[in-house]
């Protein structure tokens, strides 16, 4: 299965072209379709994560660049040689290594013993040595040549990929359910569905991806679905708007992947394949300063489909979408992409931004600390259950980011884990509340409140939800969370471990807001007049089944009881090489735990007991101040669409205006004198002289030759006769002479 | 046997023949001249053939006679359906063809 994983991203395409061409004729309009071949995606997840799971450690892990680090501060210059020489010797071990499972791999069950042995000694101070990682698994086949070039198109199936495929098949599966039901009447189902698969096959493309070409694939195709699905009801302005928005904001990201991506092409040694580009980075044999351009323009990529500061504005406008969608856009696809990019490519980061430094201070960290911030404080102003969510997920996203920029790989690709799980839990919980509950309204202040007594199903697993985002032991999200914080703080980040708490304290408060303005009080609108209902079976199973999964999932690398199997697991030998894994820490544990619980009491104290100040707003003008710089989300879009489009859009349009009355209608009225110039030139001589000529010149003679053979056709048959005696004759004469 | 003495008879008929086809106007007189030429062929295939101690003059002979038959069958008919509309089997007349 492992080398045969290439059929996963393969199934959703081709039910992408069975919903597309017969799914109208169905009854399910191919909906039946989509929920089937995610089904057989995702056991085959499943089937690839066992025998990856079940695959031998052959890779030895080895830290190099831990050992450097010391001396790098002492001396740069020197640590950079020592760097390199260690890296290479890696390199050369790694390659035998290769080799040595191809050949079978005896002796690794002894290896697998003393790991565990090694493993009881030292559980704090990070990995031992002569742990074992699963070597990836690589099968690929030639996409094209070009120039000598030959670019391989091909699967890499690693722990991240294995991970992904797990969480994105999961959600994807449980997404098509939940919209069999919330879409049930849409007039356009079968198109829905259709996208809905593409959209999957291009995360499935993106993760499995064995070379960064085939990765832009994917992550363009997901684009595309992503602006179909957002604008899915584009009958209204609004929802059209939203989708093209969603589409030129990661665009804009996009031209950073295409510039990365080609200038690692060139300075990695002329290859797109990930292993190489990584094993280079991290060996130190690309120019510097050249890597750090490229991580640049990736991060750029990053911060354009994974909504990060400042370009994030377009997520909550594609709330616009079905509210499966936003799940799926939110918890698996498309935002996680920039995650996954960043994990993918980590030596790039690694040693462009220079992240094992640990000096407090990183580009990727900063954006992903900026953006746990700003995106959190505006979730407390947001009226829309929807676009609190996806501020929440801007948020967490901006965790992901900063634990991958502060070194804490295992962290943030455990966070995006456990975040998906519960994310798409409250997405398609604020999809259950809108279709049965407050009438397809998605205003919290509005049309909800009260609805715990109607929809106990989708008021448990929300609340449950909530309570993982919040990072309340023991749930998923604690143990992720907790895991950034120490990340953040043992890798000489202590700024980005404060971010961190007050992310927790704020993600709690907004969250325990969100809770009460849809489940307490008292109904309101659409809540209060439309008899709201629990929903039916296609949407409260995944509810179920995501609150389930985001409280056990965090169990996977619950450090504190000594279990780390997401690391052993998941984490790639190109990874383990460089970071260092720190244990359980108490007092971190307790801050993060504090911060949340904190949240939840203010808030609760707040909304609940009605406790603290009221009507701010009206009675502080630096409060009504902040409340409205938070309202137009600090003005960015105002910035976007009058200062940069109107900007640029006027010059450009006087330019335009220009180049269309001088130089192109230049050229039109240029080709036009041309073409008369030519036109009489061939009338009066080629028509008039050449053409007409010949075609007069044939009647002419075919004219004459008739008059002149009419004088032999005299209708008498014995003349012709005659002729032809005469002709035989003188065949007879010439045969007789000259044979 | 002398070869020399048929061949010699068949060039006259075949003489008489093209004669009759090339300078008379009657047409039933022109289509018994053709008969003449045929006969003509027809004698000097027989003489061949039993010069050559072969069947296959004989035969050729008899395909010959056979087709001159049908051959004249037709032209007879012509030439009836030429009288019916003329009153006359001139052939000189009968120049519709000319062009």
């Amino acid at each position: 299965m492992l080398e045969n994983a290439w059929v996963i991203p393969a199934i959703p395409i081709a039910s992408f072209f069975l919903i597309l061409f017969f799914g109208k004729r169905f009854p399910s309009k191919g909906a039946s379709i989509g929920v089937l071949a995610l089904c057989a995606c995702f056991v085959l997840s499943l089937a690839t994560a066992y025998q990856w799971v079940q695959r031998e450690g052959t890779l030895p892990v080895e830290h190099a660049p831990a050992a450097g680090h010391a001396a790098e501060k002492t001396d740069d210059h020197a640590a950079e040689k020592t760097d390199d020489h260690a890296a290479e010797a890696d390199e050369h071990a790694e390659e035998a290594d290769e080799h040595a499972e191809d050949n079978g791999a005896p002796g690794t069950t002894a290896a697998v013993n003393d790991e565990d042995v090694a493993h009881d000694e030292e559980a704090v101070q990070g990995e031992p040595e002569g742990e074992l990682k699963r070597a990836p698994v690589v099968n690929s086949v030639r996409w094209f040549e070009i120039g000598g070039i030959e670019v391989e198109a091909g699967i890499l199936i690693d722990g991240l990929s294995v991970a992904l495929l797990v969480v994105v098949s999961t959600i994807s599966l449980l997404v098509h359910l939940f919209s069999t039901e919330y879409l049930r009447d849409d007039r356009r189902k079968t198109h829905y569905f259709a996208a809905l698969s593409l959209f999957t096959s291009g995360m499935f493309i993106l993760v499995t991806s064995s070379n960064t070409l085939q990765m832009l694939f994917g992550w363009e195709l997901m684009g595309l679905c992503s602006f179909m699905l957002i604008g899915h009801w584009w009958e209204d302005k609004e929802n059209s708007s939203a989708a093209l928005k969603a589409f030129f904001t990661t665009r804009t990201g996009d031209i950073g992947l295409l510039v990365g991506v080609s200038m690692l092409f060139f300075i990695a040694g002329n290859t797109f394949d990930v292993g190489t580009i990584n094993a280079n980075a991290l060996a130190g044999r690309i120019d510097e300063g050249l890597l750090t351009v490229a991580a640049c323009a990736l991060l750029v990529a990053v911060i354009g489909k994974s909504a990060q500061f400042p370009l994030h504005t377009w997520l909550p406008d594609a709330m616009a979408g079905p509210t499966p969608v936003s799940a799926l856009i939110h918890a698996a696809t498309m935002v996680v992409a920039g995650v996954f990019l960043i994990a993918r490519l980590y030596g790039v980061f690694w040693h462009g931004f220079d992240l094992g430094a640990g000096d407090g201070y990183s580009p990727v960290a900063m954006v992903g600390g900026v953006t746990v911030i700003i995106a959190a404080l505006l979730a407390f102003v947001q009226a829309d259950i929807k676009k609190v969510l996806a501020y929440s997920t801007v948020s967490q996203l901006g965790y992901m980011v900063m634990a991958l920029g502060v070194g804490a790989w295992t962290a943030g690709v455990f966070h995006l884990f456990t975040h998906a799980f519960f994310k798409a839990c409250l997405f398609l919980g604020a999809g259950s509340v809108a279709h049965s509950g407050s009438h397809h309204s998605f205003d919290m202040k509005a049309d909800m409140g009260g609805l715990k007594k109607h929809m106990p199903i989708t008021y448990a697993t929300f609340v449950i939800a909530s309570l993982a985002l919040a990072g309340i032991p023991p749930l998923a999200g604690f143990w992720s969370k907790d895991e950034i914080l120490v990340g953040a703080s043992a890798n000489g980040y202590p700024l980005f471990l404060w971010v961190g708490v007050i992310g927790a304290f704020m993600t709690a408060a907004y969250m325990t807001r969100c809770v009460y303005l849809t489940f307490h009080g008292e109904p309101r609108g659409a809540a209060a007049h439309h008899h709201p209902h629990e929903s039916p079976w296609p949407i409260t199973v995944p509810l179920v089944v995501l609150a389930a999964l985001s409280v056990v999932a965090g169990l996977l690398n619950a450090v504190a009881f000594d279990i780390d199997l997401f690391a052993d697991w998941f984490e790639p030998q190109f990874v383990s090489n460089v970071v260092t894994h720190h244990g359980f820490d108490g007092k971190l544990a307790l801050l993060g735990t504090t911060a949340g619980v904190l949240g939840i009491v203010t808030s609760g104290l707040y909304y609940f007991r009605n406790f603290g100040p009221r009507r701010v707003t009206e009675r502080s003008a630096v409060a009504r101040a902040g409340y409205t710089f938070l309202a137009n989300k600090y003005y960015l879009d105002r910035l976007y669409t009058d200062g940069v489009v109107g900007g640029i859009k006027g010059p450009l349009a006087r330019l335009a205006y220009w180049i269309n009355q001088n130089v192109i209608d230049g050229i039109v009225n240029g080709a036009g004198a041309l073409a008369g110039v030519l036109g009489r030139f061939s009338y009066n001589v080629i028509d008039q002289r050449v053409i007409d000529g010949a075609v007069n010149g044939a009647g002419v003679s075919a004219e004459a030759g008739g008059s002149a053979l009419r004088t032999i056709q005299t209708g008498r048959v014995q003349q012709y006769a005659a002729v032809l005696f005469g002709a035989v004759v003188v065949f007879a004469v010439a045969l007789w002479q000259f044979t | 046997m002398l070869l020399n003495q048929f061949l010699f008879l068949s060039a006259v008929l075949f003489c008489c023949g093209i004669y009759g086809v090339l300078a008379r106007k009657n047409g039933v007189l022109v289509l018994m001249s053709v008969e003449l030429i045929l006969n003509a062929v027809n004698l000097n295939l027989v003489a061949f053939g039993t010069y050559n101690h072969t069947v296959a003059g004989q035969v050729f002979a008899l395909f010959v006679i056979a087709i001159a038959a049908a051959e004249v069958g037709v032209g007879l008919a012509i030439v009836l359906l030429i009288f019916r509309n003329r009153r006359s089997v001139d052939l000189t007349e009968a120049d519709l063809m000319k062009g």
